[in-house]
């Protein structure tokens, strides 16, 4: 049975085939990037701004953001709060239960670093990227709801970078800077783990 | 109740641990040995202290302490009723027959100090994972997992 990647790939050889394939990537990246429908992994007071985003004042509903209870609905994880190393079990259970495509905010600093919560803790996980491939990280602590959209917006931008052929794929044009922590490693070496430059696919 | 009446009546009871009240945020607070604070505890309940509300733990350096905050609505009175624990043998008596709350909080002093209660029904860590090795909130704890603090921040 031929896979997306070998219809993908035939179509990229075949003559105009690839005029066909970005005309699907942009139809698929337009639906995909325009109905993110999150999983609130909210744990700590970040999830406070995150349902305050997603109420009338902010309105997440006009982006197609839309939070949902079950991770089987859910394309972007909004990691908001602490995550302890007990609870990151848990969170990775969650994360592996989303269907593919699937993406994953960081949000605050707790999400992005540890937060006040670096140094001399115990209990505490240094960045949810320690376990998860992260695709947008929001400073901040908490972060505004803005700042949530405005990690909304990149995720799309993100998302419109990809094609269902993995030689197609575009580095993403994005303002937010991408951290580096030496201390983690290669990311591409962690099974989870996808390329932050080249963002996955269903493929990857 | 005011803060001397329930002197008064702790100095009645306990005329040898009188020297040992004193007054901390407001409320009364009796230091005893700790062979002794099972039956100091029963005593205070008896006395109106009907409701445990915290139990923790400090750790001194050279020795634990407990400290049960006993309240009542009856007196309108709170206090503190404390123990030092040694550190070689942290074994302090279980609270679970006189208030049936101590349970889960003992569970929470033993997980995060390693403090053994005698006599607790149950006692397994609570908070932590249960491969978890070690008592954090001890200050000689160690762990590759924490990242000192410099001294620059």
């Amino acid at each position: 049975m031929a896979t997306i990647e070998d219809i993908a790939e035939f179509l990229d050889k075949a003559p105009g085939g690839g005029i066909l394939l970005t005309t699907v990537d942009a139809v698929m990246n337009w639906s995909r990037g325009k109905s993110l429908w999150t999983f609130p992994m909210g744990t700590a007071c970040c999830a406070m701004e995150f349902i305050a985003a997603s109420f009338s004042r902010f309105d997440f509903d006009r982006h197609g953001t839309i939070p949902r209870p079950d991770p089987r609905h859910c394309d972007v994880m909004v990691v908001a709060g602490t995550i302890t190393h007990k609870m990151a079990p848990a969170v990775k259970r969650i994360y592996e239960q989303m269907p593919e495509p699937k993406w994953v905010v960081a949000m605050g600093n707790c999400a992005v670093s540890g937060g006040i919560f670096y140094y001399d803790t115990y209990s505490v996980v240094r960045g949810v990227d320690e376990f998860l491939p992260v695709d947008v990280y929001i400073a901040g602590c908490p972060p505004r709801p803005e700042a949530l959209q405005d990690a909304i917006l990149q995720l799309r931008k993100k998302i419109a970078s990809e094609s269902i052929s993995p030689r197609r794929r575009r580095p993403v044009a994005s303002e937010l800077p991408q951290p580096s922590d030496p201390r983690k490693g290669d990311l591409e070496e962690q099974p989870l783990a996808r390329s932050k430059a080249t963002a996955g696919g269903p493929d990857v | 109740m005011r803060i001397e009446e329930l002197r008064e009546r702790v100095c009645a009871m306990y005329p040898d641990l009188c020297p040992l009240f004193s007054i901390e945020f407001g409320d009364g607070s009796i230091a005893v040995p700790l062979e002794r604070v099972h039956s100091a505890a029963a005593d205070l309940k008896d006395m109106g202290f009907d409701r445990l509300g915290m139990v923790t733990a400090v750790d001194r350096g050279d020795e634990f302490e407990i400290v049960y905050r006993l309240q009542s609505r009856d007196l309108r009175a709170a206090m503190f009723l404390k123990a030092a624990v040694p550190k070689n043998d942290p074994v302090v008596p279980s609270m679970c027959d006189l208030w049936p709350a101590a349970e889960w909080q003992e569970r929470e002093v033993f997980d995060l100090f390693g403090i053994v209660f005698d006599g607790h029904p149950d006692l397994r860590r609570i908070l932590l994972p249960e491969d978890w090795s070690g008592h954090p909130l001890r200050k000689d704890y160690a762990d590759d997992r924490i990242v000192r603090r410099p001294d620059y921040i």
